[in-house]
């Protein structure tokens, strides 16, 4: 498995900026995963603890998303790309 | 059909399968492997035919087939740009990692002893699994949700539906087979995480 290459050679100022800020990763619910599986995600790719794991997952149940992760555009990225990996719905937006 | 557990001793996760039960799992998952094999990029209207030729990244528009759309979801909803590269640079080796998932799958069932022609009455498989390969197998077992769940249309909270439709009704068949990979998933996470 290789990681995307991103290659942004001629940013304007502005996008810099707008590259430095914390990006995050929302896992979306869907009808299918299971609630086991979604905690157990969790905790072996982010490396959280049980609890923080059911938290998340209990949020993209009841609330119908939750951000899992916050980082970097390319942190982010990964993080999406591991989820789809995973089959859970995700995307990646700018922090609030 | 009793699923997934790790042997106390060996650590090792194991599962015993009917004949019937191993060689529905390789078929559903052929399927799948058929699936992301198969269904070309969309077509790109947008360049050159000849450019287009040349062109060696990966897709760059969400797949036309809903279940394809579903593995391979738009990583950035709201930045049409953006997304099409996060496709372009991921979703060739999103595809490969889920078909070799469910080759693995295939394989690990036949190296178990599953004919390639399922004749025989009364055979059992007994498949058993190292860690990363129990991982390979819940993964893949999600796609194999995912796809059954998409093509059936299943939504929140609708096993009442399903359960209503008869007994010889295709769909609610369908449905039983999405809801035995669920289990089998469901015990395979609890082996896991013992």
């Amino acid at each position: 498995m290789s990681a995307p290459v991103e290659i942004e050679p001629d940013l304007t100022p502005d996008e810099i900026t707008q590259t430095a800020k914390p990006w995050v990763t929302i896992v979306w619910n869907d009808p299918v995963n299971l609630m086991s599986y979604v905690t157990y995600v969790f905790q072996k790719y982010f490396g959280y603890s049980k609890k923080k794991a059911e938290k998340l997952m209990m949020e993209v149940h009841e609330d119908g998303k939750s951000v899992v992760s916050s980082g970097t555009r390319e942190e982010m990225e990964r993080d999406v790309q591991a989820m789809h990996e995973y089959g859970l719905w995700a995307t990646m937006d700018r922090q609030d | 059909m009793s699923g997934f557990h790790r042997h106390r001793r060996s650590k090792r996760i194991i599962a015993n399968f009917t004949g019937f039960e191993a060689d529905l799992l390789r078929s559903l998952a052929s399927q799948l492997v058929e699936l992301l094999r198969n269904e070309a990029a969309v077509p790109r209207d947008d360049v050159d035919p000849l450019e287009a030729m040349f062109d060696f990244t990966g897709p760059t528009q969400e797949p036309e087939d809903p279940v394809l759309a579903r593995l391979f979801p738009t990583a950035y909803p709201a930045d049409e740009e953006a997304a099409a590269e996060f496709r372009r640079f991921t979703e060739g080796s999103l595809r490969d990692g889920k078909a070799n998932a469910a080759i693995a799958i295939i394989d690990g069932l036949e190296e178990a002893g599953l004919p390639p022609e399922l004749t025989e009455e009364g055979l059992m498989i007994d498949v058993e699994l190292d860690e990363p390969g129990a991982e390979t197998w819940m993964r893949s077992f999600t796609d194999l949700r995912l796809a059954l769940a998409t093509r059936l249309g299943v939504e929140e909270g609708d096993e009442e539906y399903w359960h209503s439709l008869p007994d010889d009704d295709p769909t609610a068949q369908a449905h039983d087979i999405y809801e035995w990979v669920g289990y089998l998933q469901e015990t395979l996470v609890q082996a896991l995480s013992d």
